[in-house]
């Protein structure tokens, strides 16, 4: 890839992510996260929420895939990190929609890195703050 | 309150985790990847790694492992019920790939309070055979406080 050719603020991709019951029931199952709150409306219920919330790991690895679409590797990424702001409430039927933006924050041509900034919303709310995925090209 | 005493403090190597091909396709599939190196061994092959490649935020099942015991230690005094993730980042000196077998040493890297809760942060080291640095985890919770 010619960094050169890059400009701060270029869009890199997008991506919308249906999250279901289905989806955080593969995510519990996969990451060994078995957090009753990410599958049952009664227990979530009981400490307080509204209902069952997606795993904020699972958004924050779906929201990468934008980043590793763009750069057609998963190793190329060096250093992610994100803050959680809001959970995302997924419904019993139906989905729970996470829109994923990324455009480029930073470019090192030194180091041949490029930081990519994501933004994840559901429903026009803003669901990780900071989330930033550096890749090494 | 998470107790403030334990902030520098480590707990012993986890055990050896073995990072299995169908585990990554498994993950893969759930954090949504299209990326064929985490699914296709001759695409990761051919891009040059030994085998699968784990998606990025993959070392969260060995944090999650080194966690457990600092969720279990009763000095730290952690109420898992009134636990809310606020950060996490994965700072990676190499891609997991199938075959791995990690080990994780967990430390815990500052303990602060906000009125009522609490924020702690954790720092997994993730190291492969060789022990060398794969990753490094680091993860803040915010214990919220009895209202």
């Amino acid at each position: 890839m010619n960094l050169e050719a890059l400009e701060v603020g270029q869009e890199v991709g997008s991506r919308i992510f249906s999250f279901t019951r289905d989806s955080l029931v593969k995510y519990a199952g996969a990451s060994g996260d078995f957090n009753p709150i990410h599958y049952r409306d009664d227990f979530a219920k009981s400490v307080g929420l509204e209902g069952v919330l997606a795993h904020g790991m699972l958004t924050m690895g779906a929201a990468v895939q934008v980043a590793v679409d763009w750069v057609g590797d998963s190793g190329k990424v060096i250093d992610y990190g994100v803050r959680f702001t809001k959970p995302v409430y997924v419904p019993l039927e139906g989905s729970a929609e996470v829109t994923v933006i990324g455009k480029i924050g930073a470019i090192d041509l030194e180091n041949r890195t490029v930081r990519v900034d994501l933004t994840a919303s559901c429903a026009e709310v803003a669901v990780l703050g900071k989330a930033q995925a550096v890749v090494k090209l | 309150m998470v107790n403030p005493n334990v902030q520098g403090k480590s707990y012993p190597e986890t055990a050896v985790y073995l990072v299995g091909r169908e585990k990554i396709r498994e993950f893969a599939k759930a954090v949504f990847s299209n990326n064929p190196v985490n699914h296709d061994v001759f695409a990761a092959q051919a891009a040059g790694y030994t085998d699968l490649v784990a998606p990025p935020t993959f070392p969260v099942v060995i944090q999650e492992q080194s966690l457990q015991q600092a969720l279990a230690d009763k000095e730290a005094d952690i109420d898992f019920s009134r636990v809310v993730h606020g950060d996490q980042r994965f700072i990676t000196n190499r891609p997991i790939v199938a075959g791995d077998e990690l080990t994780s040493v967990l430390t815990v890297a500052s303990v602060k309070s906000l009125g009522a809760h609490s924020m702690v942060t954790f720092n997994t080291e993730i190291f492969d055979k060789e022990k060398s640095l794969v990753c490094t985890a680091i993860s803040t919770l915010v214990v919220r406080g009895e209202e």
